[in-house]
């Protein structure tokens, strides 16, 4: 009972500390994780990240759900998850409410126009790395350039398209190896 | 429960499953909610990234509550959040005992190596009439009128200082935002 709630007050505290998720979480993942409790070691954690990145969801929350459950068994995966989105919860929950009594201000719509201006910015540079990172040849730039054609023109679903982007992958580097062989 | 909170459960659960690639991934998912249900509008998006971006938490996980909020309040919040994160839960719970096979599975790499860029190319497909919206009066009658030229000048100077500063907290970036928006009137 004792580890369940050290994983989930340790985690709170990742989520409480950590703007942004994603590879801002490390240095407080290592810390609490690999300093303070010595729940993993550093390689061990690494290992964990890197896996929580291949697979569905939020990364920081699939990293949660890696060190609690490699601690404490299902329990305790559970237990990491839900401190590490207890902040979130509860500061949004306060800030949206905050923002509906405030929305109708003139004020505040002109600072909302600007703050989309520099959200604009800052999303066409996370973009512009994520495409750097994964276009890599003429297979991977394609895919990016027609999903992103077929997005703006017709509007499908994204579950169709994570689940055609992946038989493709499958599908090509099955055909390459083939050739290879021969 | 109203069919709100189904609508709410279902949505998160398909984002959690289907999202890959960290926060930003969901912005798609959030798009499509945004046009299928009168929750928020697709507009509100740009103000739910800025929200989640500067407060602490997990992008991904912020910009789901904040939705769920938006749709049916605190309880809403909860029903999203939660189902947001279900799938990693039971997917993570799985992979945690079979970690190496995982890993070296080459069925697993292959769909990565074309699922990586696909989620680039959504994110930006979302984001395409978003931008649209942003930077340019859509429905104007000639070339100048269609261009918001102080918008692109103040986006063109806010992506050279992101580009510059990229160590530097997106919150700076979000004040002198709103900093702008109040004195340029936008």
């Amino acid at each position: 009972m004792q580890i369940l709630w050290q994983l989930y007050s340790s985690f709170f505290r990742i989520g409480i500390l950590t703007f942004g998720g994603g590879y801002a979480m490390l240095p407080m993942l290592t810390r609490e994780v690999v300093e303070k409790h010595q729940w993993a070691t550093e390689a061990d954690l690494m290992d964990y990240y890197v896996i929580a990145q291949c697979t569905p969801g939020v990364i920081a929350v699939n990293t949660a759900t890696f060190v609690g459950t490699r601690v404490a068994g299902n329990t305790g995966g559970i237990a990491a998850t839900l401190g590490v989105v207890s902040p979130s919860y509860l500061i949004i929950c306060i800030i949206a409410a905050f923002l509906r009594q405030f929305s109708h201000l003139e004020v505040v719509q002109h600072a909302f126009a600007g703050i989309s201006i520099a959200v604009c910015a800052m999303v066409l540079n996370a973009v512009w790395k994520l495409i750097s990172k994964s276009a890599v040849d003429r297979l991977t730039a394609s895919v990016l350039v027609l999903t992103a054609l077929v997005t703006i023109l017709f509007g499908i679903s994204p579950v169709w398209i994570v689940v055609a982007a992946s038989c493709i992958g499958i599908l090509a580097k099955r055909g390459e190896k083939k050739g290879d062989s021969k | 429960m109203t069919p709100t909170f189904f609508q709410l459960i279902y949505e998160f659960l398909k984002t959690g499953l289907f999202a890959v690639g960290g926060g930003m991934a969901t912005v798609p998912f959030l798009k499509e909610i945004a046009r299928n249900y009168s929750w928020f509008t697709e507009n509100e998006l740009l103000d739910m990234i800025a929200v989640s971006e500067s407060t602490p938490g997990p992008i991904g996980v912020n910009m789901a509550t904040y939705a769920g909020f938006r749709a049916a309040g605190p309880l809403g919040a909860l029903c999203s959040t939660l189902s947001l994160i279900a799938p990693s839960i039971i997917i993570i719970l799985i992979i945690s005992r079979m970690m190496r096979q995982f890993q070296e599975n080459k069925l697993v790499q292959h769909a990565f190596y074309c699922l990586r860029p696909a989620s680039a190319g959504l994110i930006i497909g979302a984001m395409a009439s978003i931008y649209h919206e942003t930077l340019f009066h859509p429905g104007a009658a000639s070339f100048a009128a269609w261009l918001n030229v102080p918008a692109l000048i103040l986006f063109a100077l806010f992506f050279a200082g992101v580009l510059r500063f990229q160590k530097l907290h997106p919150i700076v970036f979000i004040a002198l935002g709103a900093v702008c928006g109040v004195i340029l009137k936008l």
